[in-house]
């Protein structure tokens, strides 16, 4: 299905990585936005509560992140696409419902424009700490999929992406975003509306006495309805059946936290992606995502003008990782190097797929500002030598 | 259990609340004496003489003994997270419009995690009807002292008894914009039912109270018999007060309780106050949102 044309703005903007996702959000058909002020984030919800009113959208600025993050769970069972938008002190608020929406199948977007933490931290400066409370942050087992743009032009893509993909496999996305990202300005391209691609919500289609709210279709992902439509559904965080009641055994968590897991990684081979430059042949692989991926590049092409055989593997879907690629590149290369804004979070996947086969270097920073290229560009160095 | 006990007798009548009810999830997992499945039974009776279409009700709870009405009526329903009952609703009602949204939970739940929603919802008046079950404690937990517990009162974690001055709730919903708020006991059916009904049918933050029971946690530590002494409590010591000040509506440790509706005004909801607010900025370029 193609994009509502009302609210798309078609044509070349010069516009924050902030600003480009509240247009993805609204070129996606998200419709309802809750959110609570917070740096760096806040632009997105601004410019939702700017545009919202004439094209029919609902933004509220709930009173705090956790009722943001569970009014867009009402909105979605009210039939509409929902998003929130916050930063680390929100988001770490939010994480009991990005459990419920993981628990009850809610397809919905959570932004995290990332900030310097732990705690109030760095307000205004960037960083790249959420990494892990993206996949691990609510407590329990449950499959989640992030996305990681390094830029306004792929905030905007992005957005419309997480929407796709929250549909597909009815689980929240987080669009894991950064401060230089956010606040960034550069060249965005809003293609016409009939060119945006747009997953839209699988609606149950069968005999209504066959209805159960929670039975999967073969991948794994059941359809939903909304509330109102006469089902009497039940949705519940508690453990549940596919009638959606709760059950408290073994074998109804064994079933259903199975398959919210299986749903991602059973999958994972479609949902996940990454972008390669020179990697083939490539002695040393810079591992990135977000901004780092793109102050990541001075290094590299530093290190390839004296010679050396460095690749670039940057992640756009963080999650679920690329571990088949990991796995396969640790047989051909000497090192991996990853550069993030944080002591060391996405480096222990590139370890742990790489299994000691190889060196893994971090390349870490503690927040507050991007690296310098040449600390990337040393430690790249240093792994050549072996 | 014989089968005879089993056996039903088809000339008996059928209880009129059942079909409100999810009857293959029953028993439910109140204990006797539990005041929560009579404010229920009331509620099933409110709807059956509302008029509304019940395809287009939703109920929505937290977390706790109340908390589990929301999977019992056979409704759309939302068991949700604890103390979040409020803005869920807020997102389900603003998202579609069309729907009458109840949220049914307890005191903990709804003022105390909860109690920032509670406040807010009231203030921006979303049209939402809000049932609140207050039986001192947290029952689900195991009996500990809640922001309604009275003063003196013995609770798991005040063993000693509470020193807590307690909320009086319709006074915080009054104080805040509720335009419907109304106290009564889990005695007085009659009037609990009746209130339901006219809080479902008012437009707006519509808030009833309803003190209940808690002969597990709250009345044996407290040493106040069993369900059915809390009920002759609340029979002799209830006085009907409609339209008294909030204010004087506080409640004490098995003393009297005023009962009643307190408050039943209009004000805009917030979803008139921004299509109207938006009409006038706009003009001719804005559609009223209807979700």
């Amino acid at each position: 299905m193609k994009s509502d044309p009302k609210g798309v703005l078609t044509g070349a903007h010069f516009i924050d990585g902030d600003h480009a996702c509240a247009e993805g959000a609204i070129a996606a058909g998200c419709r309802f936005v809750a959110g609570y002020p917070i740096t760096p984030s806040t632009e997105v919800v601004e410019r939702i509560a700017d545009r919202f009113p004439l094209i029919g959208g609902m933004f509220i600025q709930m009173e705090d992140e956790i009722a943001s993050s569970i009014a867009i769970q009402g909105a979605v069972w009210g039939g509409k696409k929902a998003m929130t938008v916050t930063s680390g002190p929100g988001f770490s608020l939010m994480m009991e419902h990005i459990g419920l929406a993981a628990m009850t199948e809610v397809p919905c977007v959570f932004v995290d424009v990332q900030r310097g933490g732990p705690s109030t931290g760095l307000p205004t400066l960037p960083g790249q700490g959420d990494m892990m409370q993206a996949r691990w942050g609510s407590h329990g087992d449950y499959g989640i999929i992030a996305l990681c743009p390094n830029s306004p032009q792929e905030c905007f893509d992005f957005t419309i992406k997480a929407f796709n993909l929250s549909e597909q496999y009815r689980v929240p996305v987080l669009l894991m975003m950064d401060e230089c990202v956010g606040h960034m300005t550069e060249r965005v391209i809003v293609p016409p509306a009939d060119q945006i691609e747009i997953y839209p919500r699988r609606f149950y289609e069968g005999p209504k006495e066959e209805f159960l709210l929670f039975k999967p279709d073969n991948d794994m992902v059941p359809p939903m309805v909304k509330a109102g439509d006469g089902y009497n559904i039940h949705v519940t965080g508690l453990t549940h059946d596919e009638k959606g009641y709760p059950v408290m055994t073994v074998a109804a968590q064994e079933k259903l936290v199975h398959r919210l897991i299986d749903k991602i990684k059973m999958n994972a081979d479609k949902i996940v992606e990454y972008k390669e430059d020179q990697v083939e042949g490539a002695d040393v692989v810079v591992v990135s995502y977000g901004i780092t991926s793109r102050v990541a590049i001075p290094a590299i092409d530093q290190a390839r003008k004296e010679g050396m055989k460095v690749g670039h593997l940057r992640l756009i879907v963080a999650w679920p990782f690329p571990e088949k690629r990991i796995k396969e590149l640790a047989t051909k290369i000497k090192s991996f190097v990853v550069p993030e804004i944080n002591y060391g979070q996405m480096v222990h996947e590139v370890e742990r797929h790489s299994a000691g086969k190889v060196r893994v270097e971090l390349v870490g920073h503690g927040g507050g500002a991007v690296h310098n290229p040449k600390d990337i560009y040393n430690v790249i160095k240093n792994s050549v030598k072996g | 259990m014989s089968d005879e006990l089993l056996d039903v007798d088809e000339s008996m009548p059928t209880n009129t609340v059942e079909e409100f009810l999810r009857m293959e999830r029953m028993p439910h997992i109140w204990c006797p004496g539990c005041g929560i499945g009579t404010t229920v039974n009331c509620f099933a009776h409110a709807l059956e003489t509302s008029g509304l279409d019940l395809r287009k009700v939703s109920v929505v709870s937290g977390i706790g003994c109340t908390g589990r009405v929301a999977g019992y009526l056979k409704l759309d329903s939302f068991h949700t997270t604890h103390g979040r009952a409020i803005p869920f609703a807020t997102g389900l009602k603003l998202a579609n419009p069309e729907l009458k949204v109840v949220v049914y939970s307890g005191d903990g739940d709804l003022t105390a995690i909860g109690g920032n929603h509670f406040i807010h919802a009231a203030r921006r008046n979303v049209d939402m009807t809000v049932i609140l079950i207050n039986n001192f404690i947290y029952g689900m937990t195991g009996g500990q002292v809640a922001p309604t517990t009275p003063l003196t009162a013995t609770a798991s974690t005040t063993p000693h008894g509470n020193f807590e001055e307690a909320f009086n709730l319709p006074y915080l919903a009054e104080s805040c914009g509720a335009v419907y708020v109304a106290r009564w006991t889990a005695y007085h059916v009659r009037h609990v039912t009746k209130a339901i009904k006219e809080a479902l049918a008012k437009k707006g933050f519509s808030f009833v109270e309803i003190l209940a029971p808690c002969p597990t946690l709250y009345s044996r530590r407290n040493k106040l018999g069993d369900g059915l002494d809390q009920m002759v409590y609340y029979k002799e010591n209830s006085e009907v007060k409609n339209d008294i000040d909030t204010k004087t509506v506080s409640l004490s440790f098995q003393g009297k309780i005023t009962v009643g509706k307190f408050v039943d005004k209009e004000r805009p909801t917030y979803l008139d106050a921004m299509n109207e607010y938006y009409g006038k900025k706009f003009g001719d370029k804005y559609t009223p949102y209807k979700g």
